[in-house]
């Protein structure tokens, strides 16, 4: 009885962990194919496209890339710009509205926070063409503008900051607070949101990489190539212009996967854990 | 001091709320019913500013869903959205068994959710680029590694048939999205009373017995949302066919939100029949969404509702006995 529990186990663990190697050598091995091809020649690609081994050729590649239109560097700004706007724009408006909904008794608190949950999931897919008209007439089409400003409303981000706030934001502090004489707006900044900060770690990273990737938006509005943002760049690369560079468009690819990378290495345990909140809640 | 007491906060909620109501007004209200506006016009053109209602209001509708290429977009995201999901959850499941095996604890969990999470980080474009890359002709990665391996004799022109492209952006999408969906099943697992376990113990059930008859039934409503939020995920499905095979081979990996992209924003600016599919992606999405918010109810504000029904169902059968007695 005892033997064959044992084997049992034993069968369990070879099996899992196999199964669990090989998903994380998928996982990688892209990347990793990318990372070194990315410092090969178009001589030794073309020879085999399939090797783990860095070879010598990456200022060589860089060089290729750089002299024609793909710009990282312009690219990189742009994002930054904008996916940095963006994350400040969310996380404090999403702090401040899910404030109003959790602090104070208003009559149009409920109806509000329903019409929040149900917006929730409209894509800007089903309002692009709006979107797209209006910013063209009032001459917002590439101008940052345009996609920093409707950030200051993010349904999710209102639902995600809400919840938080139930559970953790004791409301005595904030009556305390008003006993001293501190206005409601100071009261919001210099004692809730300190509360907040944890929420809004967690939210920040996930919308500043959503906002970094997003591809969509960015490819309608942004038509000038000085407003290039990362994933409009990257689709340069699989443009006529890089044919056969193909170190050059592996070098283009790491480029723009590598800040990610290495961002995610450093936060993955506050991502995870973002990510697994994300589902409790909901 | 009396007069303190009695100043009222309530505007605060108003005044609050102000910014996220005037710039959601602005920039996703009025987008949306100008969408739909724009649906019963005639509105096309690169710069043209001035458009009129047509005679035949739904023309636009009734043309777009005739239009060949609307439906085989609509067709091409659901299969793709199937072959995706349908492994992606099972993957999910299986690995959420394995990570939540009270009987087999594994090491390295940690460590394997971080490394199945990564895909899901990166920049989509740049992985749909890269896979276009992987799967190159003549010279590609994977060609290089089938035809070492013996499975093929010469390389495989991956990217010009219909089925394997198609292939590979469900196996892209499923690469991406299967750790999230473990991550979230996991903590959801986590969130079971584990009472319910230890007396399943007792009763001497085995592992997979647990997992099907105790876990999988206290995961429903997550499954449900994964399920719905996928859906809608799979429906506004663009950066990853839009930028592997710009929707083709003939057009076999056109989704919806590519279709949209390329009637109004290349070509011939068709935005009146883009502003049409927009409008019934729209209503596709809304009543899914009306499921999941039906799922995502304030679960404490149905208990005491349903405290309340018992409660008065109890009054009524004691008032009932007493008139009885």
């Amino acid at each position: 009885m005892a033997k064959t529990k044992k084997k049992k186990g034993l069968l369990f663990k070879v099996v899992a962990y196999s199964v669990c190697i090989l998903l994380a050598i998928l996982s990688i091995l892209p990347f990793w194919i990318m990372f070194v091809n990315a410092t090969r020649d178009t001589y030794q690609i073309q020879q085999d496209a399939l090797s783990l081994i860095p070879s010598t050729h990456l200022f060589e590649n860089l060089k290729i890339l750089l002299g024609k239109t793909f710009d990282p560097l312009k690219g990189l700004t742009n994002s930054m710009i904008i996916s940095t706007a963006s994350t400040a724009c969310t996380i404090y408006f999403s702090a401040l509205t899910a404030y109003a909904l959790v602090a104070y008794n208003w009559k149009l608190r409920g109806p509000f926070f329903t019409f929040i949950l149900a917006v929730m999931m409209i894509p800007a897919q089903v309002s692009i063409i709006g979107f797209y008209q209006f910013m063209y007439k009032i001459g917002m089409t590439n101008n940052f503008l345009a996609l920093i400003l409707p950030t200051i409303a993010t349904p999710a981000a209102v639902f995600f900051m809400r919840q938080f706030m139930v559970a953790s934001l004791p409301l005595e502090l904030v009556e305390a607070s008003r006993i001293d004489g501190a206005s409601e707006f100071y009261t919001f900044n210099k004692i809730v949101l300190p509360i907040m900060k944890p929420a809004m770690a967690t939210q920040a990273i996930f919308t500043f990489v959503s906002s970094w990737n997003n591809l969509f938006l960015p490819l309608v509005l942004l038509t000038d190539s000085n407003k290039y943002t990362m994933p409009i760049m990257v689709s340069l690369l699989r443009g006529d212009i890089y044919k056969t560079e193909y170190g050059a468009i592996y070098l283009g690819l790491a480029l723009t996967v590598l800040p990610l990378i290495v961002a995610y290495f450093i936060l993955s345990k506050y991502i995870i854990e973002g990510v697994a909140l994300g589902g409790v809640k909901g | 001091m009396k007069q303190r007491k009695n100043v009222s906060y309530a505007k605060y909620g108003y005044i609050f709320s102000l910014p996220f109501i005037i710039v959601f007004l602005i920039f996703s209200l009025y987008p949306i019913f100008y969408t739909a506006v724009i649906g019963f016009t005639d509105y096309k053109g690169l710069g043209v500013t001035s458009w009129h209602f047509l005679d035949n209001p739904f023309q636009n509708f009734v043309t777009i869903i005739n239009n060949h290429s609307f439906r085989q977009a609509l067709y091409n995201t659901l299969v793709i959205w199937i072959l995706n999901f349908i492994p992606q959850i099972l993957m999910a499941l299986l690995l959420t068994a394995w990570f939540t095996s009270r009987r087999n604890k594994m090491r390295g969990k940690g460590f394997f959710k971080v490394i199945f999470y990564l895909p899901n980080i990166i920049t989509a474009a740049s992985i749909a680029i890269l896979f276009y890359a992987l799967f190159g002709y003549p010279v590609g990665p994977v060609n290089s590694l089938l035809v070492k391996l013996g499975i093929v004799d010469g390389p495989v022109y991956f990217l010009i048939s219909k089925i394997s492209a198609r292939g590979i952006v469900a196996f892209i999408q499923f690469w991406m999205w299967y750790g999230y969906t473990m991550i979230i099943l996991t903590s959801g697992v986590l969130g079971i009373n584990p009472e319910i376990y230890e007396a399943a113990e007792i009763d001497g059930t085995t592992g997979w017995q647990t997992f099907i008859y105790i876990t999988i039934p206290n995961l429903k409503t997550i499954l449900l949302y994964v399920l719905i939020t996928s859906m809608i995920g799979g429906l506004n499905m663009f950066d990853i066919p839009k930028m592997f095979m710009q929707g083709g081979p003939d057009n076999s990996t056109l989704t919806t939100s590519v279709f949209i992209y390329n009637q109004a924003f290349s070509g011939s600016y068709l935005y009146n029949r883009a502003a049409a599919a927009s409008m019934i992606m729209f209503l596709i999405i809304a009543v899914l969404s009306g499921v999941l918010f039906y799922l995502m109810r304030d679960k404490s504000e149905i208990e005491l509702r349903k405290e309340a029904k018992r409660l008065k169902k109890e009054r009524l059968m004691i008032a009932k006995e007493q008139e009885a007695l």
